[in-house]
């Protein structure tokens, strides 16, 4: 291979090499740092350089503590039924708006501004609404005649409740606007052929647009489960975690963990805990689109072979 | 099969008046195509006796009964898209039998149609493809799979063939042509193509601005088109017009125009004893212009070669005739060179007069 043309194929890794070096720093040294410091019995006091390393001890003694535990299926749970409930909600929307009415544009744009509100505010809004004595759910509620409000955020039950509404009322329009964006770029002429071929409005759904919205909304549900195991921020502010463990969901723990028992070790392995949890669901699904292909691909194989004889 | 019948179908959007009163019948198992330039209203018509436009005025009859208020699938029709519009995640089985699974068939007979319609179009060997993975030619005959697989009295058709390259759209004419003998059913077929209108009709509607202009068999348009629209639309290459005078001249009645004086046949001078002497456009085929150096003065065109189009056996010459541009064919080892003046005797049965003002025929 003569030199010049071995330059050439040299070119775009030379191109490619600032990206990789920024991405050295700014990704995998962060997440390098989190896990060794995960190995660490660290207290932020001391410099990392000074704390004593103590192996998978803090992961052991996670495993083994019960409130963790807890948080653990608290943020699970929390996960699962606000996802499932802000994609029904959310495609549902965009069913029913996906259509050119006057106002469409107007209404399109008062539904997605919860999206933009700063966590925090969300969390003290839904704080005053949810006031046992002067939030408006328990005004309602009484003026409506009934002797008892709910125990919006007093309650471990219904707090959860309370942290789930606050949390599908900020996310739906996430998948909102994305399930809308999707349906607007469906072919037309394939609904209209559907609408020639006999089926009806939700037979047009369920065969036509949600499968071939599909790929969108995988990606849509990952973003939004990831996005789900993380929050913070409004949860804190309603709940702080309380009452009890109820609605303590991980990210929580380890903020306290870090914060108020100054254990950064066992902050950094809980998060770790949470990074491998949220891969094994992304990679997951990532193998789960590929075997479908595979198979796909097989059974196509297959047919057309017992054609050829 | 049934009977459709438009009357005074009107389509606006908004102000935008894009049909105005369209008027047609098309009797059972008759292969109407609507023809027209684009932009003329021909979709919208199509579209309209689908159901997926609503109808601003006048009314669609199906079989007598009126169903412009009714939804697409009430009216027992399948359709054929000019994008085909085929179900992008389902295989072409699944597309093909789409309608029937709706209908909730049982699974054999499904199978069975599918396979004969299948056999029938060349598909078998992709029946288990998705959309995507298949040729635009392919894709065409999986769209026209999938009405044929209904059972549906009317056929409507968009353009079915206009993206594919010209030797495949050739082939499938030929094919269309072929199912049009073994599928008794109405079929509305839209096209610009004036040779698929041709090749394909039992009867051409010819569209243009909105309006019909004619409609009857291939031959009656193109031996008789009522306004030069229709004229210059249907025939390949187009009509030549020139500009003259309807003149008597020696007892004879001739149109007199700059370079040539064509006298007109005795049937001719008959039916147009009473017509008013003046300017007229005269219409003429490229056919019935013939190479005859020997012709009379008033049989013939003195026409100036410009341009040769080598087209195989034969040429198209686009020539001069004082000014006004005349096509017509020759067989190509004629020996010819541009700038020659050749004589060119004109079928006097085949002269066209139009009215210069309104473009209707005389
Ligand atoms: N949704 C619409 N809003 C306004 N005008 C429209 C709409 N759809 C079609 N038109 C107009 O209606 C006229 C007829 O359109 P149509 O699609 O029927 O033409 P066509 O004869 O099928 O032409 P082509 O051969 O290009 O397909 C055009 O002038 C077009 O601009
Ligand atoms: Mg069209």
């Amino acid at each position: 291979m003569s030199a010049a043309s071995r330059a050439n194929r040299l070119t775009p890794y030379l191109f490619l090499a600032p990206a990789a070096v920024i991405l050295a720093f700014a990704l995998l040294y962060p997440i390098g740092y989190m896990v060794y410091a995960s190995f660490l019995d660290w207290s932020p006091s001391q410099r990392i350089g000074e704390a004593d390393f103590i192996g998978l001890r803090n992961y052991t003694n996670l495993l083994q503590d019960a409130a963790f535990g807890e948080s653990f299926w608290v943020t699970i749970k929390f996960a699962a039924v606000v996802v499932t409930l802000e994609m029904i909600i959310g495609v549902g929307l965009a069913l029913l708006l996906d259509r050119n009415i006057k106002g469409m544009s107007l209404l399109r744009t008062i539904f997605i501004l919860p999206m933009m509100i700063a966590p925090i505010v969300v969390g003290l809004m839904w704080r005053y609404m949810y006031h046992p004595t002067v939030g408006i759910f328990n005004r309602t509620i009484k003026s409506l005649g009934f002797e008892e409000g709910i125990p919006w955020l007093s309650d471990s039950t219904w707090s959860f409740i309370a942290v789930v509404i606050a949390d599908v009322w900020q996310w739906t329009p996430f998948i909102f606007i994305l399930a809308l964006a999707a349906m607007q770029s469906l072919p037309r002429s394939a609904l209209e052929a559907a609408d020639i071929d006999g089926a009806t409005e939700w037979q047009k759904i369920t065969l036509i647009k949600i499968p071939l919205m599909m790929p969108v909304l995988i990606v849509t549900l990952m973003l939004r489960l990831i996005d789900a195991f993380k929050v913070l921020e409004v949860i804190m502010v309603l709940t702080n975690g309380g009452p009890g463990l109820s609605t303590e969901i991980v990210a929580l723990r380890i903020f306290r963990t870090a914060q108020e028992f100054q254990e950064l070790g066992e902050a950094a392995a809980m998060s770790n805990i949470l990074l491998m949890l949220l891969m094994a669901l992304t990679i997951g699904m990532f193998f789960y689109s590929k075997l479908q292909e595979a198979r796909a691909a097989r059974m196509r194989a297959a047919a057309e072979q017992e054609e050829a004889h | 099969m049934p009977n459709i019948r438009l009357e005074n179908l009107v389509k606006r959007y908004g102000e935008f008046q894009v049909l105005h009163g369209i008027n047609l019948e098309m009797k059972e198992n008759e292969f109407t195509v609507l023809v027209g330039p684009s932009g003329c209203g021909k979709s919208t018509t199509l579209r309209m006796i689908a159901g997926l436009e609503t109808v601003s005025d006048g009314e669609i009859f199906i079989d007598d009964k009126p169903v412009s208020h009714l939804e697409p699938k009430a009216r027992d029709l399948a359709m054929v898209f000019q994008d085909y519009a085929l179900y992008p995640h389902m295989d072409v089985a699944k597309n093909m039998s789409f309608a029937l699974r709706l209908e909730r068939r049982p699974k054999a007979e499904i199978d069975a149609k599918i396979k004969d319609v299948a056999e029938m179009l060349g598909l078998t060997k992709f029946l288990h493809r998705k959309p995507g993975e298949l040729s635009g030619g392919q894709r065409q005959r999986v769209a026209m799979g999938r009405a044929l697989t209904r059972n549906s009295g009317t056929f409507l058709f968009d353009e079915p063939l206009s993206n594919l390259d010209a030797k495949l759209r050739g082939q499938m004419r030929a094919e269309l042509a072929l199912m049009r003998q073994k599928v008794q059913k109405n079929m509305i077929y839209v096209t610009h193509d004036q040779i698929e209108a041709m090749t394909l009709a039992d009867r051409i509607v010819v569209m243009h601005g909105g309006y019909i202009q004619q409609q009857g068999t291939p031959e009656e348009l193109y031996k008789r088109p009522v306004n030069k629209f229709v004229a210059g639309f249907l025939g390949s290459p187009p009509m030549n017009f020139l500009e003259g005078d309807l003149a008597d001249v020696d007892g004879r009645l001739c149109v007199q125009g700059q370079g040539f004086c064509l006298a007109l046949s005795d049937e001719r001078r008959q039916a147009l004893a009473n017509a008013p002497r003046g300017p007229v456009t005269m219409g003429i085929r490229p056919a019935d212009l013939t190479y005859a150096p020997d012709a009379g003065d008033n049989t013939a065109l003195d026409l100036r070669v410009v341009v040769s189009e080598y087209i195989g056996a034969q040429s198209v010459l686009i020539c001069d005739c004082a000014g006004q541009k005349v096509e017509v064919e020759l067989k190509s080892d004629t020996p010819i060179a541009l700038g020659e003046t050749l004589r060119f005797a004109a079928n006097a049965q085949a002269i066209h007069l139009f009215d210069r003002e309104t473009e209707e025929a005389l």
